[in-house]
This record gives structure tokens, sequence and C-alpha cells, in this order.
């Protein structure tokens, strides 16, 4: 779904990635971890075409990014779920409206049942009508989350959703992720937190990947 | 271009329009610009017309008359008027010659002297209007022959007078449609200035925008249709505000003074009610314009 081929990105003069090659499989859950200011949030830019790399070539859904144009990249980013840690909304929208933005702009529509569920699913239902700057962090994230599987997108990226969060609303988010993964979603999620990484191991088969050196390598037992 | 402005105008796209957040400053700005700038465009517009029709019957008078003016003994006059007319009607390319009556004359003289002016007490000089003919008549040829024949006779073509002021009508039609473009120029300026005030204050919303997978024509749309919006209701505002200065404006007098003949003449009352349109068209150009431009710059 998407592939890195010898990927380097420098930022500054200086190369914050490089030599990337990996390939992320259909229905894969992949954490990624490293230290602050490794990458983590670069490399999930370079995964959803809002960052070029700068050598190498990177392939989403089986298209070279560097060749495509503007609306292009706009469609793969309704096959793409992002969700960040300071998860920003249209503040003079409810969150009904801002949940469900990526169908407006793609001219379709959700039926009242269905964004329900979605709502409940993520435990926010009684706050349809609310406006974000009224939410508190915990409930920020799983709106995010709402927003960035309301296209059932073949993706899921996560960078650092459980930054600001408790470890109960941290073990929340979670869940939620590995059940879009059993559903069959891609998920490649950012964090920092290595007991989360652990945790998640009842919940769900997921590979660890670490930036170190620039470079993103598979994790061995030591986590 | 016009089609797509006047759909987004009636119809648009309200759930484009929903995702950018109420504007404060930017929108009485956009409104306001195009409601001034269509005031004066009225104005402008009015001033061309006018010096228009100025200029054509200027010119049209310059062409088709002259006159020849008669100074002599009151004696001799009734005679050297007849001469003069025979000669006049004799001329090739003379189409017709007349003499002003008395009352015609005094008629010319009533703006200076009043309506009481004893004429017959006068030493006036007889005045012979003369109407060319389509094929023309050699005016220095005809010029030597009265003053052969007719000493006291004098030939006015008009030409050293009415010349220069069709010129002058004429220029200040190119002036007034030069003010209009001017007008048309400043407006577009001022609205992609505020436009482009507009974008960088929502540069968050634009994120969010392109993050969930919005095209860059939804989002421009979205500030298009607000920005050509507020400058057609403006331009509204100013256009009926204008048109009706002009409509207050002193009538035109028997004499078709200049500054009393500053309006609009019949159908052409309706003209303003165009400048509204364009002043949307303009809007929707340069909104659209700048928010692309703005949206290249943004990855």
């Amino acid at each position: 779904m998407i592939a890195f081929e010898n990927v380097a990105y420098s930022y500054g003069g200086g190369e914050l990635l490089s030599e990337i090659s990996l390939k992320l499989a259909p229905g894969s859950f992949h954490f990624l971890t490293g230290p602050s200011g490794a990458g983590k949030s670069t490399f999930l830019k370079l995964c959803y075409a809002e960052l070029l790399p700068t050598a190498g070539h990177v392939t989403i859904f089986d298209r070279e990014v560097k060749g495509l144009s503007r609306d292009e990249v706009a469609d793969i980013r309704r096959r793409i779920g992002v969700v960040h840690q300071d998860c920003r909304f249209l503040d003079h929208l409810p969150l009904a409206a801002n949940v469900t933005l990526p169908l407006t702009v793609s001219d379709r529509e959700v039926s009242n049942d269905d964004l329900g569920d979605l709502l409940s699913w993520v435990g926010l239902r009684h706050l349809a009508d609310a406006l974000p700057p009224s939410l508190s962090g915990g409930e920020r994230q799983r709106a995010a989350l709402a927003r960035a599987v309301i296209m059932d997108p073949e993706i899921i990226l996560a960078d650092e959703p459980t930054g600001n969060l408790d470890w109960d609303m941290s073990m929340r988010l979670l869940q939620l992720l590995a059940e879009l993964n059993r559903m069959g979603k891609t998920i490649v999620m950012a964090t920092h937190d290595l007991n989360l990484i652990r945790q998640s191991k009842t919940m769900v088969a997921a590979r660890v990947l670490r930036i170190r050196n620039r470079r993103v390598q598979l994790a061995g037992a030591d986590l | 271009m016009l089609r797509t402005a006047l759909s987004l105008l009636g119809r648009g796209d309200r759930q484009a329009d929903r995702v950018v957040p109420p504007s404060g400053h930017t929108a009485w700005l956009t409104s306001f610009t195009a409601g001034a700038m269509t005031f004066l465009a009225v104005f402008a517009l009015a001033l061309s017309l006018a010096s228009g029709r100025l200029a054509d019957r200027w010119s049209e008078a310059l062409a088709r008359t002259a006159t020849v003016r008669i100074s002599a003994p009151p004696d001799q006059m009734e005679m050297q008027t007849r001469v003069v007319l025979d000669i006049l009607l004799s001329t090739p390319g003379i189409a017709s010659a007349r003499a002003l009556t008395d009352d015609e004359q005094k008629k010319l003289l009533e703006p200076w002297f009043g309506p009481d002016l004893p004429l017959e007490a006068l030493p006036m000089p007889r005045l012979i209007e003369l109407t060319e003919a389509p094929e023309g008549y050699d005016g220095e040829g005809l010029r030597k022959r009265l003053a052969g024949e007719a000493p006291g006779a004098v030939l006015d073509d008009h030409t050293r007078w009415r010349r220069p002021l069709a010129s002058a009508a004429a220029r200040l039609r190119l002036l007034g449609i030069v003010s209009i473009a001017l007008i048309g120029g400043t407006m577009a300026a001022m609205i992609t200035l505020a436009a482009n005030a507009a974008l960088a204050a929502n540069s968050q919303v634009i994120e969010v925008l392109r993050l969930v997978g919005a095209h860059d024509g939804y989002i421009a749309r979205a500030f298009v249709r607000r920005f050509t919006l507020r400058a057609f209701t403006g331009a509204l505002a100013g256009a009926a505000a204008g048109t009706l200065g002009v409509a207050l404006l002193p009538s035109t007098d028997a004499a078709g003074g200049f500054l009393t003949g500053l309006g609009f003449t019949g159908w052409w009352w309706f003209l303003p009610l165009a400048l509204p349109l364009i002043a949307a068209i303009v809007a929707f150009v340069a909104t659209r314009h700048a928010a692309l431009t703005k949206l290249r710059e943004l990855m």
C-alpha cells in the first residue's frame, strides 16, 4: 500500500531520514517509535504526501508521489485517515460537522444513523453538537479518529495520538485502533510510549519500527 | 466565466461556504470597497456618456453647417443678403441656405441681452445659415467669391471653435472610460488584498481541509463565493446610490449645457445595473486567482 525505496528527507541542510526502504502490507499494524525529533512525524508525512522525499521513491497505492498533481494528492488523502497529537478542527463547526468534513469536501453524504453509530463507537454521541474548543484532549483525539475513519480509509496514520492523554484514555484509543485493524485497516501509529506498545500485544499483532540514526529499523525483543 | 460567476452567486455551494468561518473586517471592507468604487463608476459612466453625446452633437454640427455674417450699411443690407444667397445657392456642395429672421437672431442674443432687445435700433449683422451637402463645398473658393461680390460677408464654418470643443469632449469621453477601467482595477486590487488577508487568517482551516482531502477548487470556491457575493451586494448599493445621485442632478436645460446634461437618457438609465455584475465578475476572477495562487504555495 505504501512503499519506500531508498528514501531520504533533508531539511535545512541536514538529513533527517535516509536510506529507508520498506513496504507497509495491507492489514498490517505498525508502531513507529523513536526519541523526540527522530523523524517520526516526517516519516508519517511522507506516507500521506504532505512531504515529498528529497531522494528515493515513495509509492502510495501504486502511485509515485513525486508525479502526482495537487488534486491527485487530495484524492489519495481521501483513502488515508490521519490523526495528529494536536488534532486540528474547524472550531466554528460542531463536532458532527467536523467528523463528516472528509465526506463534505468529497461531495458525499452520510446518514444520521451511520454518523450516530460512528460517534457512539468513539463515545462522543452526546457531544455531536459541541464545538471543538469545548472538548477535552481525549475527546478531541477520539473525534479525530472518527473523522479519520469516516471515509472508510484503507490506511490510518496516527501521529502520537496518545501524547496528551492519560493511561486509560490511551488504552481506549489503542483499542479503537486495534478494532480498525481487525476490520482490515492498515495502521501506523507513532508513539514513544513503550509501555503502550507492550500492552498492545494482548490486542493486536503489531510490528515495531524504530527510527535510529536517521534510519528506520525493525525493532527487536528489547521493547 | 460569466456563467460560472452567476451560478456561484445564485446556487453556490453552501457546504463549501460553511467551512470558512465568518470573517470580520474583510467582510465589510470588501462590500465597502465595491460599493464606493461602483458609486464612482456610475459618475464616470455618466460623464463618459454625456461627453460622448456632446462630442457627437458638436462633430455633427461642425460637419454639416456654417454661417455667413453680413456687415453692411442698412440700405445695402437687403441687397447684399440677396447676392450672398444667390452665391451660396449656386455653389456646388451647399444643400441649402437661408437668412435668419429677426426673431431668430433676437433669440440667439437673448441669453446675453434679455428678451426686450430693440434689434431694429442696433446695427446688427445679418446671419445666413447654410447646410452642407454630403459631397462638401470648397470653403476657400467660396470665401474668395464672397470677398469679390459681397465685401461685407464673412464665412464662418465654425471650425475654429467647434473642433477643439469636439476634440475636448471626445477626450473627456476617453477619460471617463479610462476612469472606469482604473476603478475596476482598483477594486480588483482591493478585493485581492482582502482575499489574501482572509486566506492568511484561515491558514489553519485550509490545512485541515487539505488534510481531509479537499481539492484546491473546493477550498477556493469557499472563499470565492463569499467575496463575490460581498462585492455584488456592495456594488448594488453603490450603483443605486450613484444612479440616485445622477438622477438628482439638475435636468438638461434648453441650451443643452454640459454640466446640466450629465446623466443618462432613455435605456441608458439601466446601464448602471450592469456595474454590480461586472463588480461580481471582477471579484470572482480576483479572489479565484488569489486563492489558487495562495493554495499553490502550500503543500
